[in-house]
């Protein structure tokens, strides 16, 4: 089989596989041989036909895979190509890719060919190969594969800048009932060892600067959403145990994509749900950047979030006693509450108001979009002179389009689009 | 306080002549309507003055920025000599006046129509730039690497360190195509010079095969259920395709028609 085949097999494999971030890891300056840097914020190399950032040559090790997960393209009784990239093959065309910069750097998972242990010592194999041989300094993002030897894990750890275990599915009953060769105990358990080797890392570095470092990057991980029953709620709160307890860099969300017939998950025909993965998102930076509780985002009655608002613009509405606030006056926190206003405006905000008081048009010309924020905010106790401030004009102002019109084409329901936004918007403002 | 004057300055469009322009409207106390380089003048009623470039002018400009205002404000004039904004050099000049009003809080003043004006310059500069780190693509020629560029903004400088630590033991040439300049590096030094035209070679069987595998792997990368061109647009807006091998137009979106169009797409950039 050639290498082209052999590529388009393994990136084709690959493609579910959510991150291609190649944040976290600062090496701006390397000396020495070789080839490569990192940088903190990460680079996007380019952008594919579905809109995601491509930064990492993301490829599996191979694709013959002993397990069975009904939702994964990869299952054993799956008839699909197959075929295993050799660990010289692969490091060669990274290297090719790299010295182009069509890339950052890999993303290296792999199917379970013969065993947990074979599968990542290959893994291991391409990276020695890397950072030995070609002294290669770019970013590594590797999978760790769960049952696999925790010494193999630690060497993968000291290889990789990133390393990653996908927890699969929100929750250890669907986990057992789609994935039956894989446990719970056996997803948390690198989870939580790879977390005390970062740890260990880096209070090493602090005491000697020569400390060998573990997975500078951090580590990720990653669930598919849609293929089990579990609601927003249960999702966002494992989310938040996931970033409290193991201390992840990120969590990453994957809609469903029906890649099998199967009696155990939603059919063939089922569009994945990305509005459902788009608010999971969005809920998932309100944990991370705005200081939300996951408990303040959805709660035992509401289980699920609402197609018509984003999780940010809903908590507002049901807690307008806490609106408007005062722009020139109010904590950071709290402006990071208002709706359409984000950590860069708040700080901007932040800063400018220290050498004058700010009005309107100088909150437009910081950058601070008003489309949302006017109905929340006072400038000098005053709001925007002119703006009507009613439960409706906020709310037309904080609705999102998307839903109706995709709803629409899925014709759930025939009404026009404009009626259709009134309606949602009627329904929202008795619950204000 | 600068008086505005009918007046329009004239210079060389040098970065010292830049700041001999502030020298003089500082000397005559005047705020000149515009300032124009040999490039953007054109035929006007008003008074136009020619500002001579003295080194010597320009460093008692460039040595006041730091102790009377701030390094972050001498940065800031720096990178606004980059930016593609136009009448930049009015826009320095209101910047550093308004900086020797204020000193070194200037900087934090966002609301400042003047201070907003510059920051948006410069973090279309930094964008850009940022951007490009991402978007240029080598191709290797006898082992050296060449890429092609069209910026807005005078992105070079600010990708000098950034390719030169990735690449440190390669020898590689970043050719600016608006600005008719190119970073080169080679032995571990490198240089900005200008250049007026570049033509590359065309690419080796070796480098043929490589870009194909780079276009396979792009195309078979995204998943046909999501297809979203209008947020891939967003993110690469279209000015940076042309030099984008995995975008070419002929191929783009529309999984590829093969034999007669490859050899097109393999054109030398």
């Amino acid at each position: 089989m050639d290498l082209m085949e052999k590529l388009t097999i393994l990136t084709d494999s690959a493609k579910y596989d959510v991150a291609c971030t190649s944040s976290g890891s600062n090496t701006p300056n390397p000396v020495g041989m070789g080839i490569g840097s990192t940088v903190n914020c990460g680079i996007c190399h380019t952008f594919s036909a579905d809109g995601r950032c491509v930064s990492l040559l993301k490829v599996l090790m191979t694709n013959r895979c002993a397990y069975d997960c009904a939702y994964c393209v990869n299952r054993r009784s799956n008839d699909v190509p197959r075929a295993s990239f050799t660990p010289d093959e692969l490091a060669q065309l990274t290297m090719d890719f790299y010295r182009r910069n069509y890339i950052e750097g890999l993303f290296l998972s792999s199917g379970v060919g013969r065993n947990p242990d074979y599968a990542t010592e290959q893994i291991i194999k391409t990276l020695e190969l890397l950072r030995g041989p070609y002294h290669f300094t770019g970013y590594i993002h590797a999978k760790a594969i769960p049952g696999a030897d925790p010494v193999l894990i630690d060497r993968l750890g000291r290889l990789a800048n990133r390393l990653s275990v996908n927890i699969e599915l929100p929750s250890g009953e669907s986990l057992a009932k789609l994935a039956p060769n894989k446990t719970k105990q056996a997803i948390l358990t690198p989870m939580k060892s790879i977390q005390s080797a970062i740890a260990e890392s880096k209070s090493g570095l602090v005491k000697y600067k020569h400390a060998e470092k573990f997975a500078p990057a951090g580590q990720s991980t990653q669930m598919i959403i849609g293929a089990s029953p579990e609601t927003d709620y249960q999702i966002l709160h494992l989310t938040e145990g996931l970033y409290k307890k193991f201390s992840l860099k990120r969590v990453f969300f994957s809609a469903y994509i029906p890649v099998a017939e199967s009696r155990l998950l939603p059919s063939l025909d089922t569009k994945p749900p990305l509005l459902r993965e788009h608010r999971l998102y969005q809920a998932d930076w309100l944990l991370r950047y705005y200081h939300f509780e996951a408990d303040e985002i959805l709660d035992a009655e509401n289980q699920d979030f609402n197609p018509f608002l984003d999780p940010k613009c809903n908590w507002a509405i049901n807690h307008m006693e806490q609106f408007p606030v005062e722009v020139n006056t109010a904590s950071q926190e709290t402006l990071l509450r208002v709706p359409g206003i984000g950590p860069l405006s708040a700080k901007r905000i932040m800063m400018a108001r220290r050498s004058r008081k700010l009005d309107f048009d100088a909150l437009r010309r910081i950058g601070v979009v008003l489309k949302r924020a006017q109905y929340f905010i006072t400038c000098n106790g005053r709001m925007e002179h002119g703006l009507i401030v009613t439960p409706e004009a906020t709310l037309r102002a904080l609705v999102d389009r998307h839903p109706i019109a995709e709803a629409q084409q899925m014709s759930l329901f025939d009404l026009p689009a404009e009626i259709a936004q009134k309606e949602a918007i009627a329904c929202l403002s008795r619950k204000m | 306080m600068l008086v505005p004057q009918d007046v329009i300055y004239l210079y060389d469009g040098s970065y010292d002549g830049a700041l001999c322009c502030v020298f003089e409207a500082f000397r005559a106390h005047e705020r000149p309507r515009e300032i124009w380089t040999e490039d953007t003048a054109q035929p006007s009623l008003c008074q136009t003055k020619q500002i001579w470039t003295d080194t010597e002018k320009a460093n008692r400009v460039a040595a006041v920025l730091r102790p009377k205002i701030s390094a972050r404000a001498e940065e800031t004039v720096a990178s606004l000599y980059w930016c593609a904004v136009p009448q930049k050099e009015l826009l320095m000049l209101d910047f550093i006046a308004l900086g020797l009003k204020e000193g070194r809080r200037v900087t934090t003043m966002l609301g400042d129509p003047v201070i907003a004006a510059v920051a948006d310059a410069v973090k279309h500069l930094y964008k850009e730039a940022h951007n490009y780190k991402g978007f240029v693509r080598f191709s290797v020629h006898d082992n050296a690497l060449a890429a092609v560029i069209e910026p807005k903004n005078y992105v070079l400088p600010l990708l000098r360190s950034h390719f030169c630590a990735r690449y440190r033991n390669e020898t590689f040439l970043l050719y600016d195509k608006t600005h008719g300049a190119a970073l080169v590096y080679h032995h571990g030094k490198s240089e900005v010079l200008p250049i007026e035209e570049l033509e590359l070679p065309v690419p080796d069987a070796a480098e043929q095969e490589v870009r194909a595998l780079y276009r396979q792997f792009f195309r078979t990368i995204a998943i046909e259920a999501r297809e979203n061109p209008r947020c891939q647009m967003n993110h690469v807006p279209k000015r940076y395709w042309s030099q984008m091998l995995e975008l070419q137009e002929d191929e783009a979106l529309l999984g590829a028609p093969k034999e007669p169009k490859q050899l097109k797409q393999r054109a030398p950039q």
